[in-house]
Formats: structure tokens, sequence, C-alpha cells
């Protein structure tokens, strides 16, 4: 069975949580670029966290499906609808054969995961059905979903038919994710970073305006990565850097001064000095930036990144557990 | 050698300190570091990237605390990859000398396309700069900006030219490339600045292969000059 795109969007991409033991070959991550929205919203479609799902840039999404299926969405404040129903973040929502499910554009933030139940079925290329698009593999052939496409979908679990059951003819779940992983953050955002390790290179005027400054984003902003523009990050030594492993949250600053916030599609090493790295519980809210949008940073410890980062991953497995004993 | 955070759920092992002095023995250090983390296969590390004088272990920071008796993840990796290192460095190594891959090169003109930048740059001749390219001995220090992309060391240090003040927005697949100090090969189509002086119709990377890239960090490579003839011989 499949789902047809009677309307693309503006940039929507077949992702899961990307690509793990390639790096060494220059193949990038890639994934979700919020894969723990992907894996909220997988969660409650009764699929493996892992399956593909879709990753909607700006919305203007449509998709008919050609069978009953349960979805369910994370990410950005956008308006979602299953036929003329109002489809909230973080829900499950039963759709049936030939009905329309709209993901509209939002009013700010920029992308959301949509998971479908069975998962988007196409073929893995190194373990992961997510689109490379500079690599130009994985997803659909390594390019967008076009107008018109025809996605095929893999097979209900049997969770699934249990969530089914569970919705008793309504549309829409009484059930929701936890609300801070559905929370639609309006405004000015805020990322703790940890120190990175070429901190030290940079002039004690640099550290502080990147904990105290605003940084606004700019247009040339992609998968990749974040531009940013703001005070200008001098460094305060001038020895040339060997390239080593960046990864999704490292914060790079090229000669200009203006730094880089590095996302899932980041190339696998670079040259530029490090100042500090986004803490990975925070990249949920890395992948909302858009154009012009405004960020600050404040300093946490690596002990703490990674506390919350524990604490998150409880949570999530509590989350799963709870969605088990609802609907068995 | 240290060993210093890469984010919340990396890590790099800076295993030499002054690579320039030393690339080669610089760069067998570091592959003894990814061979001996990788025999170790450390439950909750995702997986390893060597570059240059760097080994980065990316982790799952939730899988190694699970494995640990702390509750510090960073920590207890640091010190369990301190004893695989300081364990590994006790044996005697028997790196077996691997040959040299051959690539073929056609440094035609109509492929050279920076070729006379380069001329001007170093004040050799198009003929000259291609034969010392060619007979010189190379190393690929790691694989990385785009799929496949080895960054070679060897150069000689007479052909060394400063990158394109303006990067090309397509550089053809299989151009042989001068950066600065290095030589690489563009595996696919792609943006870049590097001064292109030939082309090889070797496929560097390929999806459907495994590996996908055709070199890995480590290997030692030379240029075979071939005519436009066999180049698109080859090429078919």
């Amino acid at each position: 069975m499949n789902v047809s795109v009677s309307s693309a969007g503006f940039l929507t991409t077949v992702q899961d949580l990307g690509r793990a033991g390639f790096r060494r070959f220059g193949v990038v991550v890639g994934g979700a670029l919020d894969p723990h929205s992907l894996r909220v919203a997988n969660i409650l479609a009764g699929n493996d966290e892992s399956a593909a799902g879709l990753e909607v840039t700006l919305g203007n999404l449509r998709l008919r499906f050609a069978d009953n299926r349960v979805v369910a969405w994370c990410g950005g404040p956008f308006v979602v609808r299953i036929a003329d129903n109002d489809f909230p973040a973080g829900h499950a929502g039963l759709i049936a054969a030939n009905e329309e499910l709209l993901i509209a554009a939002p009013e700010s933030g920029s992308r959301a995961w949509l998971a479908i139940s069975g998962g988007i079925e196409l073929a893995s290329v190194f373990g992961s059905r997510s689109t490379d698009l500079r690599g130009k593999f994985g997803g659909i052939d390594g390019r967008p979903l076009s107008d018109g496409e025809i996605l095929p979908l893999g097979n209900i679990s049997e969770r699934t038919h249990r969530i089914t059951d569970a919705l008793h003819e309504r549309k829409i779940s009484e059930w929701s994710a936890p609300a801070p992983w559905i929370a639609n953050k309006k405004g000015e955002r805020f990322l703790r970073i940890i120190r990175g390790s070429d901190w030290p290179r940079f002039a004690p005027d640099a550290q502080s305006a990147l904990l105290r400054e605003q940084f606004i984003v700019q247009p040339d902003s992609d998968r990749m990565g974040a531009r940013l523009t703001g005070t200008s990050l001098i460094r305060a030594d001038s020895e040339e850097l060997l390239s080593e492993a960046v990864a999704p949250g490292t914060l790079q600053v090229p000669p200009n001064g203006e730094p880089i916030l590095l996302l899932g599609d980041c190339q696998t090493i670079g040259g530029y000095p490090k100042i500090a790295h986004v803490i990975t519980v925070d990249l949920p809210i890395a992948a909302q930036l858009g154009p012009g949008d405004s960020v600050r940073f404040s300093e946490v410890t690596l002990v703490e990144a990674q506390q919350l980062l524990l604490e998150r991953e409880e949570n999530l497995a509590r989350f799963r557990i709870g969605m088990q004993l609802r609907t068995s | 050698m240290e060993i210093q955070p890469l984010g919340d759920s990396a890590l790099i092992v800076r295993v030499v300190a002054d690579f320039a002095r030393d690339p080669d023995g610089s760069l067998t250090a570091v592959l003894d570091v990814l061979e001996a983390l990788e025999a170790a296969a450390i439950p909750g590390v995702i997986e390893l990237a060597p570059a240059y004088a760097t080994v980065a272990v990316f982790y799952d920071p939730v899988r190694i605390s699970m494995n640990a008796d702390s509750t510090d993840p960073f920590e207890s990796l640091r010190k369990k990859i301190v004893a695989i290192i300081s364990a590994g460095s006790s044996k005697k190594k028997q790196r077996s000398e691997a040959s040299a891959i051959e690539v073929p090169v056609c440094y035609d003109r109509a492929f050279a396309l920076d070729l006379d930048k380069v001329e001007q740059q170093t004040g050799l001749s198009g003929t000259e700069i291609i034969r010392r390219h060619a007979s010189a001995a190379y190393r690929v220090n790691c694989i990385g900006f785009s799929p496949g992309f080895p960054y070679l060391s060897g150069l000689p240090a007479e052909l060394a030219t400063p990158r394109r003040a303006t990067p090309r927005t397509d550089v053809p697949a299989g151009s042989l490339a001068i950066g600065g100090a290095q030589t690489g090969i563009y595996p696919k189509n792609s943006p870049g600045g590097w001064n292109v002086i030939g082309r090889t119709p070797l496929v560097l990377f390929d999806v459907r292969r495994d590996p996908p890239a055709r070199l890995r960090a480590g290997d030692r490579v030379r240029f075979r000059q071939i005519t436009r003839e066999e180049f698109d011989e080859m090429s078919r």
C-alpha cells in the first residue's frame, strides 16, 4: 500500500535516524535534524523508532492515503489537519483510505516530522533510508519529494493495530506525548552549549560575546548548518588547524568570525575552530531555526549535558512503556 | 596524547601533537589507535573516524552509562580508551606494508582546468608540473569533505598552490586537484576551490560497493599518467 503526494511542499524529504558507521568514508550521518521528534512520532504511530518518516520544511504538504493508517507528528508550530479535523502535535491520528492529511505553512519555526504507521518502505542505503541531498542517494534517489509522487508504505505492526483499536473510531487520540516534547516555543531561542576544544583559541571578548550577545540566523542556512551573524568571534591565535571530525551541534567559526551551527547533514570533518557544541537535548530547538530568528547561548558543563540526555532517554523509555499500557 | 569532548556524544583522541613534523609516522600512530579501538569493540561506541592527527569516537552516552559503574559517561569512556591504547602500544605492531594503489590520471589540458594558475604560481612548465606530480608517492591522510574524497599528503613542496579565491560551483567528477600543500580527487561533481590539474576515470565512491570508498586513511597512492585515448577507453 502507499501514500500519494498531492502537494510536496517547499522541501520534504524521507528521513530516519541517519547512517551510522560510514563517517570514515566521508558519508554524512544525516537523518531527521531532530531525531527525538521523529522517534516520538514513530512511537505514537506504533512503528519502530527508526522507521523512515517525512521531514517537512515550511509545510504545504498534502498527502492522500490508499488505506487506513495511524499517523503522528512533532516539530514546529504547524497547523495540521486530517480531513477537516485539527490534528495537534504529539497525538496519534487515524486516517482513512482516500482521506487527506494537510501540513500547512507554520507561523514560525521551520520543520516537522511525520510518522506513518508501517513507515516509508524505500530501499535502504548504508543501513538507512535517509535522503542525502548532497550525496544524491537514499530516500527517493537522494532528492526531495515532488508533486504526484507515490511513496510505498510498509506493513502495519501489531502495535499499530492495538493503537487503532484504542482510538475507538475517534480520529485523534486523547493521549499525547509529554508536553515539553511538543511545546511550540516561539520568539527568541536559547541553546545550551559546552565549550569546544578550540574555546581557548578565542579572545576573552569573543568568549563572552558568545554567551552574552544575540545572534541572527542567515538566509543561506540549510540542513548542513545554520549560519549566524552577530558579534564577530575573533581568534586570539593564528595556528593553522588540521581538519578533524565535527558533529551535529558543533559551533565552528570561519575566519570571518561568523559562527556556523552544524546540523544533521554537516560534513564529517572540518578545519575551522570549534568554539562550542550545542548539547544534544537542545538540537530540537536548533532544528527549528529559520532565517531571521534570533538565538542566544548559555553554558553548561559536559556532565550536566550528559545528565540531561540520560534523563530524556529515561523519559522516552517511560513514554514507550506508557504507550504500550495505554493500548494493550 | 590527549582526549577531549566533541560535544556530549563524541570525543576526540589527539594521538600526535605535531603532525607536520612526521606526517607518515603520525598517520601510522593514528591508524594504530584506530585499530586498537576497533578491536576493543567497546559497547556503546557507535563509530570511529580518523583524520590526520586524531581519531574521533562517536558514542551513545546512555549505553556507555549502562555499562559503567559511573554516571559520568565521558569520564568512564575516556578511562577505557586510555587503557586500551596503552595496552595496544606495549605490543609490537607488525604492520604489513601494503603496496601503493595506482590511480590512472589524464593530465590533458581539457581536464586540467587550473594548470595555468599552477604554472603561474610555481613558475614551472605544465609538462614539468605533471612530471613531478605523477612521480611523487602519496598517502591518504583522511577521507572527508564529500563522500570518498581523499586528502593526500606527499605533494612535492614546489607544487603547493593556494586555493582559488572563488570556488568553482561544479568541479567535474574524477578531478585531481591541488589545494595548498595537499592534493585530492573529487569523486563526484561538486563545488570546490582546489586547482584542478587532471582527471581520473576511476570511480572513487560507489554506494553499491562495500566499502563504498575506493581509498581509505593510510592507503599509499601513486598516480599513473594516461593518455586521453586511455582515459576514454577506461571511462566506458
